[in-house]
Order: structure tokens, then C-alpha cells, then sequence
């Protein structure tokens, strides 16, 4: 099932054969997605589980190799690189579920059936630990010595929410018509533009998010 | 050394807080009494309720808000620092704070142990891009014996000069124990 030595190699669970190219451009892909995005973005369990299983495996080969070959070295590097942005990538949704985890909790407890998650397990049970643990907490040292009438505070209300009209670049990925952009003073209407194949731009994220799930768009 | 932890996480006014939630429950209890009076007739406390609930309010606010940064504080130590504090900066910090984050750390090491295969991985480390795989690193203090990967022990003592692989000093480096030498 999984390449070893020369030639192509692939890499993929047992149900789905994804070639090593196109694992590396969606692992990238999401990795910008998630960096330049202003909230969580959906969870990619399946590419996280391809990439750890690629980094296993080539951890395993290096193990194998002889000491001194050059290889080695060429190997270790192209380790440490994915490493570097696999944990960039898991520790940037982790900064963001912390900022915003009264709404991220909120978002996933109201998900419809069927639409995708933004927290994968592992996710959310830290989330709703970081939330169980912030609230004991501030119980403890002052709700609870405030008058009764004070003593529930509604964290979803007090914690700010994600910023989506902030500005964000992008590359067009897929071309895109009639998108819908909003006016953003009183005197100016709303537009329509036509997004071009390998156009970029430098709007709003509320517009364009949901071609950034769709990957018909790219944050760069 | 002193100061740079305070910056981080000065000592936790326990006294300011005392005498914020004394001021509110004060505030409450007046606003109780006149409450009364104003139901049997003298409604022009209403306004004067009024003000005190916004007090109120605007002091519940700023106590969390003082207490939630300060959490925000500590949960960065965790990233920084490591799993263990050093002393100077727990002294600092409440046997509340301390407990909440123990929680958090215990949290966040379930967490990286359920990614990344067998052994988990430790998000903490990787902070930059890699650039090279080895690294001239200088001890700044004594250490004692430090084990890479090939099995092989070095004995770190202060001021000895070490070439050893990056991701193995990462951790050290932000310590405080070892010193990157950029050539």
C-alpha cells in the first residue's frame, strides 16, 4: 500500500490513495488558509492524519539509513520543515479556539447535522476544558463574593468575537462571478465583481469566506 | 531578572480586588435598602439605583477583565517558560492561578499527546522556521548531562560550546540555559 524506496512514493490511508503532491499543496494550502484567516477555520482531519503518517514514515526510513549519507541529512531537513509547519498550523487553531472559545463552543454546539466541523475531537474537549477550567476560576475568585444578582457573567457576551471584516489577501484559485461586496460607507452601494483565475486581491473576509472553504480562493 | 517577571505577571492585588468586591457588595446593599423605600413611594431613589447598578456593573467588569488578563498572562508562561515555573514568577501568581494553570497545562499536554502519532507532538517547540539542522550553541549555566539523539550524552557546564541539532535545543534555548552563537 505505501511506496518505500524509488520511484513515485504515495502516502494514504487505506481507503483514499493521495500522491505525495497534492497532500504537500493541501497541507500548505490550509496552513495559509488557517494563518491568514480571522476565525477558526473547518477542521482537516484527513490531511493532519496523511501528513503525520508521511512524517512517521519518513522518520522510520531515516532510522534505517546509514550514518554519514548524505541523504540523511537532506531527509532530517525536509522533517524538520514539515514538522515546523504542521505545529505552526495546529498551534495557530489552538491560539484561535483559546481567543474565541465561548463562540467556537457556541458555533459547534449549533452546527447542523451534516455541515462540517470546526474542532476535531481532540479540539473540542480542549475547548471545553480551557472554558471549564477560565469559569471555575473566575467563580471562585470574584463572581461568587459579588452580590447575587452579578454572579453570572455570559462569557459569549464579554469575550470579543472574531473581526470578519478584516482585510485579507487572496489568490483566485477558481474564477469566481458575481461576488457580492458590500458597501462599507453610508454613501457607497453594493457591487458586484467578478473574481479572475490567478487574480489577487485585498478584500474583506466576511465577502469571500465561504470560497475559502471551498478552496475556490487561497489567503496568501 | 525581577523586573522582567513582574512585566510579565506583576503580584496579583489581592488587596484591590478585596476592596473592589467590598465596594460592590457595599453599593448592593444600599441600592437593597433604597430599593424598598422607592416601592413604597419615594421614587426619586430610582435614579440614584440606578447610578449604583452601573457601578456595579462597570466593577464586575473590570475585575474580570483584570483577572482574565492575567490568566491571559499566565497561559503565555506556559508557551514560554515550559511546564515548570521558575519560583520568582509563582510568587507572583495565586494559589487560584496556580491551580488554573496546572489545569491548562494538563489540558494542553492531552492535547498534543493525541496529535502527531505515537509519541504526540510538542507544539511548543518549532516556534521558527528551521534554517539550518545544527546549531552553535554557548551554556550559560551549569546543566548537567544532556542525552541526543543517537544516544550519545553531552555534559552541559556553564561557558562550554556545544554543536548540537537545533530541535534538541529549542527548549533550552528559551530556558535560558544554552545561547544560539549566530557566526
Amino acid at each position: 500500500m505505501r511506496g518505500g524506496g524509488g520511484g513515485r512514493e504515495e502516502f494514504g490511508l487505506s481507503v483514499r490513495r493521495v500522491p505525495r503532491s497534492h497532500l504537500q499543496r493541501a497541507f500548505f494550502q490550509a496552513w495559509l488558509n488557517e494563518k491568514f484567516a480571522p476565525e477558526l477555520l473547518e477542521s482537516k482531519p484527513e490531511i493532519i492524519e496523511c501528513v503525520v503518517e508521511q512524517l512517521d514514515h519518513m522518520e522510520a526510513n531515516l532510522k534505517r539509513a546509514k550514518r554519514g549519507d548524505l541523504k540523511v541529512s537532506i531527509h532530517r531537513m525536509e522533517i524538520e520543515r514539515i514538522r515546523y509547519v504542521l505545529s505552526s498550523y495546529l498551534r495557530c487553531r489552538l491560539v484561535k479556539i483559546e481567543k474565541f472559545f465561548p463562540h467556537v463552543l457556541e458555533k459547534e454546539k449549533s452546527r447542523a447535522e451534516g455541515e462540517p466541523s470546526i474542532l476535531s475531537p481532540e479540539e473540542f474537549a480542549f475547548a471545553k476544558e480551557y472554558m471549564a477550567n477560565t469559569e471555575i476560576y473566575l467563580k471562585n475568585v470574584a463572581l461568587k463574593h459579588m452580590p447575587p444578582n452579578l454572579q453570572k457573567v455570559s462569557l459569549l457576551k464579554s469575550v470579543p468575537r472574531p473581526n470578519l471584516d478584516s482585510f485579507v489577501f487572496l489568490r483566485v484559485l477558481e474564477r469566481q462571478e458575481n461576488i457580492l461586496v458590500e458597501p462599507e460607507t453610508d454613501e457607497q452601494r453594493e457591487y458586484t465583481i467578478d473574481l479572475e483565475e490567478g487574480s489577487q486581491h485585498l478584500i474583506r473576509y466576511k465577502t469571500i469566506a465561504p470560497l475559502v472553504a471551498s478552496g475556490a480562493v487561497q489567503l496568501i | 531578572y525581577v523586573y522582567r517577571t513582574s512585566h510579565i505577571c506583576p503580584v496579583l492585588q489581592a488587596e484591590g480586588l478585596r476592596q473592589a468586591l467590598e465596594e460592590m457588595r457595599t453599593l448592593y446593599d444600599r441600592n437593597q435598602a433604597d430599593v424598598s423605600e422607592a416601592k413604597s413611594g419615594r421614587t426619586d431613589l430610582i435614579f440614584l439605583i440606578r447610578f449604583r447598578h452601573c457601578c456595579l456593573l462597570r466593577n464586575q467588569r473590570c475585575i474580570l477583565a483584570y483577572l482574565y488578563d492575567r490568566l491571559l498572562r499566565i497561559r503565555a508562561l506556559r508557551w514560554e517558560y515550559g511546564s515548570v515555573l521558575p519560583n520568582t514568577i509563582q510568587f507572583h501568581m495565586s494559589a487560584e492561578e496556580v491551580e488554573w494553570f496546572s489545569r491548562y497545562k494538563k489540558s494542553l499536554a492531552t492535547y498534543m499527546r493525541s496529535v502527531g502519532g505515537e509519541e504526540g507532538l510538542d507544539l511548543t517547540q518549532d516556534i521558527k522556521p528551521p534554517k539550518s539542522l545544527y546549531i552553535e550553541v554557548r551554556c550559560l549555566r551549569d546543566y548537567g548531562e544532556f542525552e541526543i539523539d543517537d544516544g550519545t550524552t553531552i555534559l552541559l557546564k556553564k561557558n562550554s560550546q556545544h554543536f548540537l541539532p537545533r530541535w534538541k535545543c529549542e527548549q533550552l534555548i528559551r530556558q535560558g540555559v544554552l545561547e544560539h552563537i549566530l557566526s
